[in-house]
């Protein structure tokens, strides 16, 4: 039993592995950019501690960096990560009999690639053991939740060290656009994607950056709209 | 800068609220299902905000009435195109190393 338990635990970390590349990378980014930002390290490593969550990370900065209203920036940053919530659901068949504490220890490192892999490996293997399941999730979790605070915590150390004309302040929207860019891959997410950007340009009178709340739901409505009439079609 | 209070405001209560977007099924909700036209709009969240969140920061970089850029309008397609293509790190690199050629030549 003990034996089996720890296969899975390792099994889960090889295969959670390779997404390292991603994880070190994007995490380094983090720390150089709040850094960048006049953040301190410890405020630089709070954020990464308690929020553990890149998009919304960068989200909350850029947008503190405006000092937007709390209310607008809350909104926006929970909202880049409202996908969880689909994890979360995604995960109850799977890990839902463990005790509370360990839920909520899943729950605070929940992160996009472990997620990924597991519920692969869950679907692979419909008759794993749930105390498999629960080992090659956690396996998994060690192979990126660590790196998430080492990197950014790397990445701040050296963040202040990077010159202005290496064009810092531009990082962030190149890290969104290309963590959008792959995420277009059906024709909801193309048109809610257009009508988000024109939404921040027709909305960019708005006050308190409250143009982008106006803009996301524009493109969240776009989207599921999008894809009611697709399937009102493909049933006609 | 960023005023420190508005700073551990966010933070906290952004982490309180993370901590609770992930929590919400596994420790509170359980097997219970939202209704489908919710989830249909949870799945586009992410490609409704971020666009938005991006674009100003495209046309007009440098805060409100800043000028438009045409190093940076380059470099962010180019991250777009790779980014659609390959993969979100190949993405990122090929957009910084770009929009630095680009304001070599520029200049």
């Amino acid at each position: 039993m003990m034996v089996r338990t720890r296969q899975s635990f390792w099994r889960g970390f090889w295969d959670c592995a390779p997404f390292m590349v991603i994880v070190v990378p994007y995490a380094m980014l983090f720390g150089v950019v709040a850094r960048d930002a006049g953040l301190d390290i410890y405020q630089v490593m709070a954020m990464s501690v308690l929020v553990v969550a890149g998009a919304s990370q960068f989200t909350a900065l850029a947008l503190m960096q405006e000092h937007a209203p709390v209310i607008v920036i809350l909104a926006a940053s929970l909202a880049v990560n409202l996908r969880m919530a689909m994890y979360s659901a995604a995960l109850v068949p799977h890990l839902g009999h463990l005790r509370l504490r360990t839920r909520a220890l899943i729950s605070y490192l929940m992160v996009d690639q472990s997620f990924a892999v597991s519920v692969r490996k869950y679907a692979e293997e419909p008759d794993m053991k749930p105390d498999a399941k629960a080992a090659y999730y956690f396996g998994a979790l060690l192979a990126v939740g660590p790196l998430w605070y080492i990197c950014t915590f790397a990445g701040a150390a050296v963040g202040q060290a990077i010159p202005p004309m290496f064009s810092l302040d531009f990082a962030v929207p190149v890290c969104f656009i290309a963590m959008t860019a792959p995420m277009l891959r059906s024709l909801p997410h193309v048109v809610a994607a257009f009508a988000s950007v024109a939404g921040a340009i027709v909305f960019s009178w708005m006050p308190y950056n409250l143009w982008l709340i106006a803009a996301a739901l524009l493109a969240m409505i776009a989207g599921a709209q999008t894809e009611f009439y697709l399937k009102r079609k493909a049933q006609a | 800068m960023i005023p420190s209070a508005l700073f551990w405001t966010v933070t906290i209560l952004l982490g309180i609220g993370t901590f609770f977007i992930r929590f919400s099924f596994l420790g509170i909700l359980g097997n219970r299902r939202m209704p489908e036209w919710v989830m249909a709009h949870l799945r586009y969240t992410a490609v409704a905000v971020f666009p938005a969140l991006v674009t100003p920061l495209v046309l007009w970089p440098g805060g409100q009435g800043g000028e438009t850029d045409p190093a940076r309008l380059i470099a962010a397609l180019v991250v777009f195109l790779v980014g659609l293509r390959f993969n979100v790190i190949a993405g990122i690199l090929a957009g910084m190393s770009s929009l630095y050629a680009l304001q070599y030549l520029l200049s």
